[in-house]
């Protein structure tokens, strides 16, 4: 009996199946974000400074598949190899960065990152070669003068003023003017006609310095574009692939959490009141009526507003609410149960109420429960997800309602911002469709059993 | 005798909840209440008396002025009963009896479009357009529910039972809201055929008006009943299928009526009782879910003040629009009560 029961009809229907499908899919989304994403894409959601060598509202890169003119994908290139040359009195880190290019716009910009350990003024020079065999010469640059070694990091952006004269010193190999054409347009076009120039590109940047013991720690270069990743990013640079797989483990810690609570605690209620009947039972049920007819979503978003948006919090605010039809059904399933021979037998037998009630009844009512639990967890995400979407949620935590909730604040809706709104939405309905399935089946196989 | 004797329990369990709602309610917001209530007597008090030329003369130096204000404000907090904490019976009592007899008093940031700021002239322009979305809603979905639960359900096993089914619960996964925004995308920025948002641009006072707020209310009134019919027709379904297994429909089979005609004329009869309360409680229930749904198509009405007043702390609209929704939502709970008392003659026996 139970739970073996349970799992075997499960697994003979289809819907049921799809369902514990797509649960172990989402269990094992959870289980990755948790073990391979670095937690502080989670904690620093919120921090601008994070993201920002992220492109803006960029397009999942997917849709170049769709495009016949590919649109350039943005790229965080690590410097392949970096080799150093080190003299008495004199050191050389040469860092080369390869990107094969081969989209039908321009760029949007290019940024080099580092970070170096040095002292003294060394010299950075950064030149690229392009797959026509030129090479152009972008920026000589005296790093400031440090007395004591110390670290150091800053960014060069293709919009400097430097790299704009360097570049057109090399007008006259172009066919055409370059003179009011951003510095990213000139390096990859064609020579004889302004059209993009496919192949492979190598930056070059090299660091010359008098301190022997000078290096760089990290740097990268960025290519700008307007694709990235699988779902793209938002208005604030953020990679939405990681905030819905972040997403991900926090709605079935929600969703499970609250029905799994509720639930129990529904039942223990509503057995209890059944069980003992007369008055306890009378007023018991006139105190579930009470929290039944409160209306749940107004108090819900005066809790948050008043009391605290935590996360922890809100899924106790869902639990009042979430215990009253448990309670009512699982009253009425006592009242049909402890009038059967073997719970008047034990009562002859002089057994306590509290042994009676956990051993004999509530395991009798065990396949209703687990139903209610799978069918009641999506209404946990959903509502938790529509008041993050209402802004009244915990914004330390990338929810996927708190996604939409960004998307709608930055009218990601009328500007066609599509990638932003549909994915969050599947994430939700797909959670809640697999408790959907699982608890149907559930249903049915408790039901044909009774 | 015994429905009598059933109503009265309903109405006192509802007037109870009524209570304990507000009470709820106060306890919530009370502390920030009285912190925003007090702030409103400083600065009343103080302007008065600043405007006063001839009582400004008066005064040797600033800190006279001063004690003298410090002072009529405390005399004015003692007035309005403000120097007991706001958890005092008294101050409960008080504020519960204004709120039954319907006085909220005066919005702190919100105003009408009239530009009213009483908070009982801002919910009764709002608690209209609420009403006429999410009733005309309620009243197509039950329509359209209706119709093909009753089809579906007179034919189990067959096609449209099982589409009906499986619409039903896939469209109940669906959060109203993102299918709301996913409408606006396709029918009002790719296809420009509904505005995005549901507020019309024209003053409320304008004959045009009333076709404008028409119009914006296509796009919501589309997405609710896309959303909430599927659920409707299943409900309507599985109530269909117990009511075709009973004799009497085996009877009229047998003597051959038509199945058409038994379905829609003496099956759906008897299944009345349930669908009427079910009706009643889904008005009510979708007035909760104006909040977010309002919110998405910027909808005017009660579900958007609502959003509104929580997003600045309009406590005193806060309160009174908990106050009119709750009041709906058991209003709506007793006629349901009612309506299954009259209907369902085992109740009577009961």
């Amino acid at each position: 009996m139970g739970l073996f029961d349970d799992l075997s009809t499960i697994l003979k229907s289809k819907v049921g199946m799809t369902g514990i499908g797509i649960l172990l899919c989402l269990v094992l989304v959870s289980a990755f974000t948790i073990v391979f994403i670095p937690l502080d894409t989670y904690k620093e959601w919120n921090n601008p400074s994070r993201w920002t060598l992220f492109p803006k509202s960029a397009l999942p890169s997917w849709v170049n598949v769709f495009l016949a003119k590919k649109i350039p994908e943005h790229r965080l290139l690590e410097n392949i190899h970096t080799t150093i040359q080190t003299g008495d009195n004199a050191r050389k880190i040469i860092q080369s960065f390869e990107t094969d290019y081969a989209f039908d716009y321009f760029p949007s910009d290019f940024i080099y990152q580092y970070t170096a350990k040095y002292q003294g003024t060394p010299v950075l020079e950064f030149d690229v070669t392009r797959p026509d065999g030129i090479t152009l010469h972008l920026l000589s640059y005296s790093l400031p003068d440090l007395k004591s070694r110390t670290v150091f990091s800053d960014k060069i952006f293709s919009t400097n003023e430097s790299i704009r004269k360097n570049t057109l010193l090399a007008s006259n190999i172009f066919a055409f003017s370059v003179d009011s054409m951003p510095v990213e347009e000139v390096i990859f076009s064609k020579i004889d006609t302004h059209e993009v120039l496919k192949g492979k590109y190598t930056f070059v940047v090299k660091t010359s310095t008098t301190d022997v013991q000078s290096a760089i720690h990290d740097s990268k270069l960025i290519i700008g574009g307007k694709v990235f990743g699988l779902i793209g990013t938002d208005e604030q640079r953020r990679d939405l692939a990681i905030g819905l797989l972040w997403g991900t483990p926090l709605a079935l810690f929600i969703g499970i959490t609250v029905s799994v609570a509720s639930v129990a605690s529904g039942l223990v209620y509503g057995v209890f009141a059944g069980y003992k009947g007369g008055k306890t039972d009378e007023s018991m049920m006139r105190f579930n009526d009470i929290i039944y007819a409160l209306p749940a979503l107004p108090f819900l978003i005066i809790l948050a507003v008043t009391v605290s948006n935590s996360i922890f919090l809100m899924i106790g605010f869902l639990m009042i609410f979430g215990w009253v039809g448990i309670a009512k059904v699982s009253r009425s399933m006592a009242l049909q149960i402890k009038n059967r021979q073997f719970v008047e037998a034990s009562k002859t037998m002089g057994q306590k109420s509290s042994k009676i009630i956990f051993k004999h009844i509530i395991p009798q009512i065990m396949p209703y429960a687990l139903a209610s639990i799978a069918i009641s967890v999506p209404a946990a995400i959903t509502t938790e997800a529509g008041l993050s979407f209402l802004g009244l949620g915990d914004p330390s935590f990338p929810t996927w309602g708190q996604i939409l909730h960004d998307a709608s604040t930055h009218g990601a809706v009328t500007r066609g911002l599509w990638w932003w709104v549909i994915p969050p939405g599947i994430m939700i309905t797909i959670t809640g469709l697999a408790f959907v399935f699982v608890g149907n089946s559930l249903d049915t196989s408790s039901r044909i059993k009774r | 005798m015994v429905l009598r004797r059933y109503l009265a329990t309903r109405g006192i369990i509802l007037f109870c909840v009524l209570m304990t709602t507000l009470l709820l309610t106060i306890m919530l917001v009370g502390s920030n209440m009285d912190v925003i209530l007090k702030k409103g007597v400083s600065i009343q008090v103080r302007s008065e008396i600043t405007e006063n030329k001839s009582l400004m003369s008066s005064f040797k130096d600033t800190k006279e002025l001063d004690q003298f204000i410090q002072n009529s404000i405390d005399d004015r907090i003692k007035a309005l009963g403000l120097d007991s904490p706001w958890y005092s019976p008294n101050r409960i009592a008080l504020s519960m009896h204004k709120i039954i007899t319907l006085d909220f008093g005066h919005a702190t940031f919100l105003s009408s479009d009239a530009g009213s700021s009483r908070v009982s002239d801002i919910i009764l322009e709002k608690l209209p357009r609420t009403v006429l979305l999410f009733t005309t809603a309620t009243i197509i979905i039950s329509m359209i529910g209706i119709f093909l639960g009753a089809l579906a359900g007179s034919k189990t096993g067959s096609k449209i039972d099982k589409v009906t089914s499986a619409f039903a619960v896939i469209s109940g996964s669906f959060p109203v809201w993102w299918i709301g925004m996913l409408m606006i995308f396709v029918f009002a920025f790719t296809l420009h055929l509904f505005p995005a948002r549901a507020t019309p641009l024209i003053p409320p006072n304008d004959p045009g008006y009333i076709p404008a707020l028409l119009y914006h209310m296509a796009l919501p009134l589309i997405t609710i009943t896309l959303i909430g019919f599927g659920t409707w027709a299943y409900l309507v379904r599985n109530f269909m299928v117990n009511v075709m297994r009973e004799d009497f429909v085996t009877v009229k089979k047998t003597i051959g009526i038509a199945q058409r005609k038994i379905v829609f004329q003496s099956a759906l009869k008897n299944v009345a009782p349930p669908i009427i309360t079910v009706l009643a409680l889904s008005l009510s229930g979708s007035l909760g879910g104006a909040i977010i749904t309002e919110a998405v198509f910027d909808w005017p009405g009660m579900g958007r003040l609502y959003f509104e007043a929580i997003s600045v702390m309009d406590l005193p609209v806060i309160i009174g629009a908990t106050y009119v929704l709750t009041a709906f939502f058991l209003v709506s709970i007793f006629v349901s009560d009612l309506l299954y008392g009259y209907l369902d003659p085992r109740i009577k026996t009961v």
